[in-house]
């Protein structure tokens, strides 16, 4: 037992106290850490206790030839040679950054959108199938944003035209040449309102929705119904989370009528929805 | 991610190459000092001092033993990798733009600037294994499309040379007769000048960036437009990943929109593209001016960008980034 005498050590409990004790390993958490716990004597006979914390982590992709572990140890040269230790030229971000994806089409962020060159609409076409009635291109853009939307007189008014423009035309008045849009030409078939508020008379009304849904799960579930001019789900600024209502524009009557028939009662995330007419239901 | 930020340039980043086994980052810059990196980490290596101008270009050779460098100083070097000491300097009249080893990294073409009158060359050089015994010969001379020559690179096989530059045209050479093989169609090319010219892991095809906001696809060996990607801003970079069919574009902003302040510092964004549906997959933020390199380790597992700003940002991409779906 060399130079230890039993008598001399603390009695904790037990009396095979002189020996110490055995060692433990704490498992890997969750970071990987692995804690090895020994106790020993030292060399003057005192029991010490030695906590060996160890961290495994396989370097990404770090399958290096032999020649690279080589240059790993080739001495610094250049401006790098007298290089201090506190020289801080390569550090890691405080920031994640992300790839972020682009926004799928029909979400919030597609509104302010100004003239948007077609080119660009393209280019962030996200996965909802957008058609359009005056081209009957597909997947390419909105009626609203069609590039020949003066070229064919539309058979219902889908063209929005802001209000100024509209004014200035009509009492700009025939006989001068000066533009005139599709809807205030001849023989164009206008049913009395534009676009925009035809839109908002389609507009339905979706409550008790759960704290975590957004456009796009809502726009999966009415995308079915008919093609959809808006989505919108209120949010509370300050937390981030839903405010559990949410309205969806439809292009068609018809399509926003059948939506409410199907999903009113309908049970999404656990609780039943109420879907129902925004504005009170003109007829 | 977590990008690794590298400032070791005080001047705006020029172009980034990797080493062929991917464990070595090699950046240029404004500075007159380009430097190697540890491109697992970020350590930075050391510096090869000798330069009086920026340096615009460089490449290193397939063993990365040898790394030659372009710069505005009118001269070509060639450096020791591990020691930092220059080999030789090939002097010239005017800047050298671009540098790029063959196969075999027995001959180098490189590419002069149109100056005080001359104009613009594509030469090939041959370097010798031991550098006492290196000529400053030329063993090609092309001289002169319109305008700067802002990158020229072998073909397949050494047997072309392709270039691209301020005239927006892709033109092909043969390497033994000088004679030009091809030329990129006016009206379905690039229409402004062409910033970036990078090849695919096999040399098949390659890709181009442009001050017209768009990417080309092309093929090597008969110039075909195989794909176009567009973008909202001007490209300074792009590359190809040797791993994925995915392809990184970079560039800078609208002059328009250069006097906006934004107060959300570091906006500038490599795009990344689906290289055969043309799509956009995502955009990774962080540059606090615009991208002037870009480049993707031979594995694919990560990628680098310099940007005006003088940073170096070195991003080892998430598990997720491989299974994107489209």
């Amino acid at each position: 037992m060399g130079k230890i005498r039993w008598g001399e050590l603390e009695d904790d409990a037990g009396d095979l106290d002189f020996l110490p004790q055995p060692l433990v390993v704490v498992g890997p958490d969750e970071n990987g850490a692995k804690k090895v716990i020994e106790y020993r004597f030292d060399d003057e006979g005192n029991k010490v206790r030695v906590t060996t914390t160890t961290r495994a982590r396989k370097l990404t992709g770090a399958r290096l030839s032999k020649r690279a572990i080589e240059r790993r140890s080739w001495p610094k040269f250049g401006d790098a040679e007298y290089e201090d230790a506190g020289a801080r030229f390569t550090m890691v971000s405080t920031e994640e950054i992300l790839l972020e994806r682009p926004r799928v089409a029909g979400s919030k962020a597609e509104e302010p959108q100004v003239a948007e060159d077609p080119l660009a609409a393209v280019s962030k076409s996200g996965a909802v199938l957008m058609v359009c009635r005056t081209c009957g291109k597909k997947g390419d853009h909105w009626t609203a944003k069609c590039p020949y939307k003066d070229l064919a007189p539309p058979t219902e008014s889908l063209i929005d035209n802001p209000p100024g423009a509209e004014t200035a035309a009509s009492q700009s008045g025939t006989g001068k040449s000066t533009y005139v849009p599709p809807s205030m030409r001849a023989g164009a078939v206008r049913s009395g309102t534009e676009m925009k508020h035809r839109n908002d008379e389609n507009s339905v009304r979706i409550t008790n929705l759960s704290e975590d849904t957004r456009e796009p799960d809502l726009l999966e579930l009415v995308d079915a119904f008919g093609p959809i001019a808006r989505i919108y789900v209120a949010m509370d600024q300050k937390t981030g989370v839903s405010r559990g209502f949410g309205f969806v524009n439809f292009f068609n009557r018809e399509d926003a009528e059948r939506a409410i028939n199907k999903l009113n009662g309908y049970g999404y995330d656990n609780l039943i929805l109420r879907v129902e007419w925004a504005t009170p239901r003109p007829n | 991610m977590r990008p690794i930020l590298m400032k070791g340039h005080e001047r705006p980043l020029t172009f980034l190459k990797y080493n062929r086994e991917g464990d070595l980052l090699f950046s240029c810059a404004k500075d007159h000092n380009p430097t190697v990196w540890f491109a697992d980490n970020g350590e930075r290596l050391g510096t090869y001092r000798g330069h009086n101008g920026a340096v615009w270009c460089c490449d290193v050779s397939r063993d990365s033993m040898r790394l030659i460098t372009g710069s505005a100083d009118q001269s070509v070097k060639l450096w020791n990798v591990q020691t930092g000491a220059q080999l030789y300097s090939f002097n010239f009249d005017s800047p050298a733009r671009s540098v790029d080893f063959s196969v075999g990294d027995k001959l180098a073409v490189i590419t002069t600037d149109p100056f005080m009158g001359l104009p613009s060359t594509i030469q090939v050089k041959r370097i010798a294994r031991d550098p006492n015994e290196q000529s400053s010969e030329s063993v090609l001379t092309i001289k002169g499309p319109q305008g700067r020559i802002n990158r020229a690179i072998w073909g397949p096989l050494n047997k072309t040379i392709i270039s691209a530059g301020e005239d927006a045209v892709v033109r092909v050479w043969d390497t033994e007769t000088g004679q030009l093989l091809k030329e990129s169609d006016k009206e379905t090319g690039h229409q402004k000048t062409v910033t970036s010219l990078s090849k695919s892991a096999d040399g098949s095809h390659f890709l181009t960036g442009s001050l017209d906001k768009s990417a080309k696809l092309w093929d090597a060996r008969t110039l075909t437009l195989i794909k176009t990607y567009v973008t909202e801003r001007p490209v300074n970079a792009c590359a190809i990943s040797p791993l994925l069919d995915h392809v990184v574009i970079g560039g800078g902003q609208e002059a328009v929109h250069v006097t906006t302040t934004d107060r959300r510092a570091g906006k500038f964004e490599a795009k990344f593209f689906h290289k055969i549906l043309q799509e956009e997959i995502g955009g990774v933020k962080g540059h606090f001016g615009p991208i002037n390199a870009l480049a993707f380790n031979p594995d694919g597992r990560s990628f680098s960008s310099g940007g005006e700003d003088g940073y170096v940002r070195l991003h080892h991409f998430d598990p997720d980034y491989f299974t994107i779906k489209m």
